[in-house]
């Protein structure tokens, strides 16, 4: 047996973990102790790790506290909070040397259960339950909010923090506030009384949060499509992106109500399928209202002709991708970033779409309201490309802001007037050469500016034609078109090495956290990294001028075959050499760690000199 | 097929609607069906139907999936947006449009393998959610453009042109569009211009899903013996349960019938349906009766046609989700957008 460690002493920094069963209630108990944290102004970024099921398979939920900031996931767990005793086993193993265990201890468990390198800390919490509740749904609930009021003395936390919270959660049920203190207060006392509080884990009150938020990247999603401007939502449930839609109605029924007569200044209509849902948002954005859908991989898979129809037809859409553990149903709880692919090139034939990366719940909102803009000015579908990591777990970020005098960009639309006044009106015509046409709204003008709009070939003026001259004529106007996006969409954010450096790094999306956090530890070993966080698809001219600044570039992404990659090496005409891998796509997110090793053992296999001038051109 | 272009100058004496329009108002591109197509001749009815009805061109928004029928929207109402989709998915198209604005009359024009084989989900679902449109299946039982292959409405037994027989069971698309609560329900056959114009007149006039299933037979791949959807073979089994005129609140009412031969239903909109009975007595409010009526004819080897079912107080999806008069595609900014101080009230909440 190997000598105890030392319980670990940290304040501010570590990662706790409640092991669960899923449908016992435990949610809201975890997110309330996450909460408190914040509350005392110390950062933390709670993940959720649950199954595809309802009711009765293992979930876990991990709070990574970190006093400095990083919201990336760690890795590891100093502390476990064991609740689910079919899972204790795997459970155990997981935590780290010197670190702790809070079980329920109302059955004894043998010793050979047990770890001798953490220190144990049992409650009897069924019992204490029984005791205090004879209804089977309270014992279960309440026996979550005890262990939440035993960690508050455990980790030295200020209980009346929680009694607010509380407070805020049920204001104007004060009967269910009562009951919720009084568990809390009987884990609290509990632990007070029998263990030995606080424990070497401590949370101490800071001022390191800030105006920040806490929400998750799904409802930011919902109500960016409220600012927007979105009317019309169609979509099918599908996990992890259903939140959206859920939000979305949410924030409608606050914002969207008409005060004088209660009805409704939207529409929201769940379809029989993916393929209706994308249908009924083009046939809206084809009809001139700002539509959207959420999904999920397997519905991008089923929308694939459909969108070659918006892009080749020119209908604006916007399309939320709330990406998740892939191909076919894969892992449809878990994250990755692997729809790129199958977003950029969707559908058939020679086909280029919008494609944008939000980093976290702020970007979800701001890019979100802005995909509604970006579509109708380039009549063409947008795809918010965020992932099961930032859309279903809340997360710090920025406050969400809003310009008053902001106006919806519209496009290119010919009014009545304008068709009054006669001017000329071609559906495909390129009169201002950034390759984007004017439409017309059905319904404009009696006699002028009707077309017909479909998915097979025509001339300038929307009559159908097989003729090769116009059918080229078109395609270097929708690759014009692309080029302007470019222009348009949000660019890349650079974050420039503390010291002159010859390597790159580019990701994107919800990698942004655990790569600042593996840039900094990476500095500590002396490899100094300048990093891209790429916002959008087309990629801007500082994309690839950030790679010809580097002799290598770290792609670092959530998925099998480096796809974001594919994208710079073809869309770039990039040295495929000059692009190194970093790949994380096991559906966990990607930490800091694994960045940080990888990156670390690339730059030592490749013998360059980290900083400055290259020691030689490097052959990778 | 016509080849030669329509002459623009149009006699002076041609018959002009309440708003001035001629007939000419309502066409399209020149039809590139073969010669003697039943599609040809629904497009006509169409276009007559909207110059009777005073309909603004501007108004209708027609929309199709893929095939010769969902061509035709390009032939007829030149002065409407046309959106010809993809395959078997003009309902959710049509949804969506109808969705964003409601103001609008949508005309949803399909065929039999667009509606019943590759798109019968689409199809069921659109009737189901009760969107305020027209749905004509210009149903030949075949696909054309592909050269003669069966479609999910050619009846069991039916010949193809190659001599194969069908063995699959039919869909009868206006059984199914019954039962699954479309709220104007008919039959017609495209060779029957006095009963399909005023068929099509009731439907877009109607608030609620309309379905027409117009036998339109195909006269390449399928209009040989054998073929139970040739011109000969309808005509000898077709079965009109009722005749209908389209009485418009402007209108005076001059003709007169028998008592007791002409039934009035009254349509949301104020349009008066006049049915004529037509041999036994069909009661097209009864639900269950006209499915059951379909049925019992069906196996008779009929072909039941006219206004099989009308609900003069059907709801639309508009009213089920309670959206607001003014259109969505209308609303400005101030109306969909909340606004900083809204903003900042719910950045406080999530703190």
């Amino acid at each position: 047996m190997s000598a105890q460690p030392t319980p670990i002493h940290r304040s501010n920094d570590f990662v706790i973990k409640f092991a669960n069963v899923n449908g016992s209630g435990s949610a809201s108990a975890n997110e309330l102790f996450a909460r408190a944290i914040i509350r005392m102004g110390v950062p933390v970024t709670p993940r959720n790790i649950f199954p595809s099921n309802i009711q009765g398979l293992p979930t876990w939920y991990e709070v990574r506290v970190s006093g400095e900031g990083w919201l990336g996931c760690r890795g590891g767990c100093d502390m476990m909070v064991a609740m689910n005793p079919q899972t204790w086993d795997r459970d155990l193993a997981g935590l780290d040397a010197g670190g702790y265990l809070l079980y329920d201890s109302t059955k004894p468990m043998p010793r050979s259960k047990f770890r001798d390198d953490i220190t144990v800390l049992g409650i009897p919490l069924t019992a204490l339950c029984n005791r205090e509740y004879s209804d089977a749904r309270e014992r279960q609930l309440f026996k979550n909010m005890m262990y939440v009021g035993a960690l508050i003395a455990l980790l030295d936390m200020d209980f009346a923090v929680a009694e607010r919270l509380v407070a805020d959660r049920y204001r104007g049920k004060d009967k269910l506030i009562q009951a919720n203190i009084n568990a809390l207060r009987i884990g609290h006392d509990y632990a007070t009384s029998h263990l030995d509080c606080p424990l070497g884990l401590r949370i101490e009150a800071a001022d390191k949060v800030g105006n920040r938020i806490f929400i998750d990247g799904n409802s930011a999603c919902g109500l960016g499509a409220v600012y927007g401007g979105a009317t019309v939502a169609a979509w099918y449930p599908i996990t992890p992106s259903t939140s959206v839609i859920e939000a979305f109605t949410a924030y409608c029924r606050k914002y969207r109500t008409d005060p004088d007569n209660g009805m409704a200044r939207y529409a929201i209509m769940q379809a029989e399928d993916e393929l209706a849902s994308i249908g009924m948002v083009i046939g809206a954005g084809w009809n001139g209202a700002r539509a959207f859908t959420a999904t999920s991989g397997p519905g991008i898979s089923l929308m694939q002709e459909f969108f070659g129809l918006a892009y080749f037809a020119e209908v604006p859409a916007v399309v939320f991708d709330v990406q998740r553990g892939s191909p076919s149903t894969g892992m449809p709880t878990r994250t990755q970033q692997s729809d790129l692919l199958a977003c950029a090139y969707a559908s058939h034939g020679d086909t280029r779409h919008v494609l944008l990366f939000p980093e976290d719940p702020y970007e979800c909102f701001a890019l979100g309201a802005q995909a509604f803009d970006l579509a109708e000015r380039l009549q063409t579908p947008v795809f918010v490309l965020l992932d099961l990591d930032i859309g279903m777990n809340e997360r710090l970020c920025a406050p969400f802001d809003w310009d008053d005098e902001r106006r919806y960009d519209r496009g290119k639309l010919m009014s009545h007037e304008d068709l009054e006044a006669g001017k000329n009106f071609g559906r495909y015509l390129d009169v201002d050469g950034d390759g984007i046409p004017y439409r017309t709204i059905p319904g404009t003008h009696p006699t002028k500016g009707a077309y017909f709009t479909r998915g097979t070939t025509r001339n300038a003026y929307a009559k159908y034609s097989e003729t090769g001259a116009d059918y080229i004529y078109n395609m270097e106007r929708l690759r014009r078109k692309f080029a302007t996006a470019k222009d348009l969409v949000p660019g890349a954010v650079a974050r420039p090495a503390t010291r002159p450096t010859r390597i790159g790094a580019i990701h994107y999306g919800s990698t942004g956290p655990a790569m600042a956090e593996a840039l900094a530890m990476l500095e500590r070993e002396d490899i100094h990294i300048d990093s891209l966080r790429v916002r959008a698809f087309p990629f801007g001219d500082e994309v690839m001028q950030f790679i010809a600044d580097h002799d290598f570039v770290f792609v670092v992404e959530q998925n099998e075959s480096a796809q974001l990659r594919s994208l710079l090496i073809n869309e770039g005409e990039i040295d495929p050499k000059r692009l190194v891998r970093v790949l994380h796509y096991d559906g966990s997110p990607i930490t800091a760690r694994f960045i940080a090793t990888h990156i670390a053992e690339a730059v030592t296999d490749r013998k360059v000199s980290p900083i400055g001038q290259p020691v030689r051109k490097v052959a990778p | 097929m016509t080849y030669l272009a329509k002459p623009r100058l149009l006699a002076a004496t041609a018959p002009r609607n309440a708003l001035g329009y001629t007939r000419r108002d309502y066409e399209g591109a020149i039809s590139t069906l073969c010669a003697g197509c039943g599609h040809d001749s629904i497009s006509a009815a169409i276009v007559q139907a909207c110059f009777d009805l005073d309909i603004e061109p501007h108004r209708v928004a027609k929309l199709s999936g893929i095939g010769c029928s969902s061509k035709t929207p390009d032939y007829f109402l030149g002065n409407s947006h046309g959106f010809n989709s993809v395959h078997g998915r003009m309902p959710s198209v049509l949804t969506g449009a109808a969705l964003a604005n409601r103001n609008l009359i949508y005309l949803g024009v399909s065929g039999d393998g667009d509606s019943a084989s590759i798109g019968i989900g689409q199809f069921a679902h659109a009737m189901r959610r009760g969107v305020n449109m027209t749905y004509i299946v210009e149903n030949n039982g075949v696909y054309g453009l592909t050269k003669g292959q069966f479609s999910a409405t050619a009846d069991k037994g039916s010949k193809s042109k190659r001599g194969v027989v069908n063995s699959d069971n039919p869909i009868d698309l206006a059984a199914l569009a019954l039962q699954l609560g479309a709220s104007y329900v008919a039959r017609s056959f495209s060779g029957d211009k006095e009963q399909l114009v005023p068929l099509i007149k009731g439907a877009l006039r109607h608030n609620g899903p309309a379905f027409i299933d117009i036998i339109s037979p195909c006269v390449t791949f399928n209009n040989h013996a054998g073929s139970t959807k040739s011109y000969d073979y309808v005509r000898e089994h077709n079965e009109a349960v009722n005749r209908v005129e389209v009485i418009l609140p402007r209108d005076r009412i001059e003709t007169s019938y028998p008592p007791g031969s002409l039934r009035r239903i009254v349509q949301h909109d104020g349009s008066i349906l006049h049915l004529r009975k037509l041999g036994e007595d069909y009661d097209p409010t009864d639900h269950i009766g006209a499915i059951n009526h379909l049925q019992e004819r069906h196996a008779l080897g009929e072909i039941v046609t006219g206004l099989l079912y009308v609900d003069n107080s059907a709801e639309d999806m508009h009213r089920h989700l309670n959206t607001v008069e003014k259109p969505l595609n209308q609303l400005g900014d101030a109306y969909l957008c909340p606004g900083s101080k809204a903003l900042d009230a719910l950045n406080a909440s999530l703190r």
